[in-house]
């Protein structure tokens, strides 16, 4: 493979990365949408469009594979393909938290919800802007704008830690809200992982500019 | 670079019982073709027992800098090199010194195998030490057998040793001149481009071989082959154009160089 096409493929490794990402982001969203109205038929659908992304995973490992193989890039290439690699696989998890709360919505059938949803929304809203962040850091290889995105980490967990708080209040008031009370207990546990692995990605954009391994809000 | 002392530890390969460290100290090295200056000011420390790889492109000047360092590189006519090169801390270019003894303590394996071409496979490896004076056939078959078994070619060749080192394979010739190089016990061994003729399976032995004989002789690689400097090396030179751009140790250097025209050469944006 020549140079010139070496670069191509890995522009074109970068675009599906930032597709993935959309991808992911966009049935993260859909599924806390699916969990305010609790349309199971759309958790159903969310569930069934994540194999999309997983194949998509697929793809771009062996893409790297093959990049890795044939090319044996050395320093900043080295660095951006094992980056991607790494990347997809915290994309793919990102997805597959998409896919638990969908599964918690179809749980909660057409139960009412046990409050009005406040705090869910304000953290998925927090985990799309950190994504759409952790993507532009990794276009623009954006050191500082990884780190940043890393912070709001705290705040993803700060409303976790509210959520529970506040559930807890209903469990220990009526114990017949226990059940619906943990499945948003677990949705919340779910954007917190989802904030997670954004972090993981701002850590590896870093890794990929710098060549600096290194934890982000630890 | 620290000073550097003789070991008392025994080198393994030769049977001496006091082997020196076989550390190199270049000192503003600089070589010429006639007026073509060729290397400007190298300076850098080789570590003793270590493998040392010097990459870079075509005419970068990096045989020319491993030729200098057991004086060959003044065999050519109109050749000249300045600066000092310290082996285990004696100036190699010091008056006195006689070139011949330094290509002993600092030995050479060439990109396209070279044995002897009329004589046998014993003979080849024995060369050196008859030239030294050695005439003793216990203490030569011994050495023999040393430097084969070091060279991982012991096995193949032990019920032919008369027969012609050139009827060997490629790959086992050139294992052949490694125990030629070190039957005479050599420090440092230097290898310029010694993959080069070789097919792939011959190339990994030859890498293996490096690394093992690290253990008791320090290696200098030469090479154009990027990923064999990066399997095979502790620590990696950049040259470019003459000068030393980037020196460190191998991981460092492939993954996160610090010189702009190192991230260059090594990612194959030039060169």
């Amino acid at each position: 493979m020549t140079r010139d096409r070496f670069v191509k493929e890995m522009e074109a490794l970068q675009t599906d990365v930032v597709r993935m990402a959309s991808l992911a982001g966009d049935a993260i969203h859909a599924a806390v949408e699916a969990l305010r109205d609790r349309d199971v038929a759309r958790a159903e659908r969310i569930i069934a469009d994540d194999d999309r992304i997983d194949a998509m995973h697929l793809d771009l490992e062996a893409r790297c594979m093959r990049l890795l193989a044939r090319e044996q890039p050395m320093a900043s290439d080295l660095r951006a393909i094992a980056a991607v690699f790494t990347i997809t696989l915290d994309l793919e998890r990102l997805a597959d938290h998409a896919e638990g709360i969908s599964k918690a919505v179809k749980r909660l059938g057409a139960q009412p919800l046990l409050k009005p949803l406040i705090d869910i929304p304000r953290m998925e809203a927090l985990v799309q802007q950190m994504l759409r962040d952790v993507m532009h850091a990794f276009l623009r290889r954006d050191v500082a704008l990884a780190e940043a995105t890393a912070l709001k980490d705290d705040e993803v967990d700060a409303l976790r830690s509210q959520v529970f708080r506040e559930l807890l209040t209903y469990m220990m008031g009526d114990p017949a809200t226990v059940s619906r009370a943990l499945e948003l207990l677990l949705v919340a546990q779910h954007l917190e992982r989802a904030a997670d692995h954004i972090t993981n990605i701002g850590e590896r954009v870093i890794y990929a500019v710098t060549g600096e391994l290194r934890e982000l809000n630890v | 670079m620290k000073a550097l002392k003789t070991s008392p530890m025994t080198n393994h390969i030769a049977g001496r019982p006091a082997a020196p460290a076989g550390g190199i100290d270049a000192r503003d090295v600089n070589a010429w073709f006639d007026r073509h200056h060729v290397l400007h000011g190298i300076t850098l420390a080789i570590a003793p027992r270590q493998v040392t790889a010097v990459i870079g492109p075509s005419g970068c000047g990096k045989s020319t800098f491993l030729r200098c360092l057991n004086r060959m590189h003044e065999l050519v006519p109109g050749a000249r090199v300045g600066g000092q090169i310290l082996l285990d801390g004696g100036d190699i270019y010091g008056s006195g010194i006689d070139p011949v003894l330094v290509r002993r303590r600092v030995g050479m394996v060439f990109q396209k195998p070279n044995p002897f071409p009329t004589m046998n496979i014993y003979d080849n490896v024995a060369a050196g030490l008859r030239l030294g004076g050695e005439r003793i056939r216990i203490t030569l078959d011994e050495v023999v057998e040393r430097s084969l078994r070091a060279a991982a070619l012991w096995e193949e060749v032990k019920d032919r040793l008369e027969k012609p080192g050139t009827s060997l394979s490629g790959g086992q010739q050139q294992r052949l001149c490694i125990a030629r190089a070190l039957a005479v016990a050599p420090e440092v061994l230097l290898m310029d481009e010694p993959c080069s003729a070789l097919d792939p399976a011959a190339t990994l032995r030859i890498e293996e071989l490096a690394r093992q004989l690290a253990a008791d002789v320090t290696i200098v690689i030469v090479t154009h082959n990027m990923q064999q400097a990066a399997r095979v090396s502790d620590v990696t030179g950049f040259f470019l154009s003459g000068e030393l751009v980037e020196m460190g140790v191998t991981d460092q250097i492939f993954t996160r160089p610090k010189d702009k025209r190192t991230e260059d050469y090594i990612t194959g944006r030039f060169g």
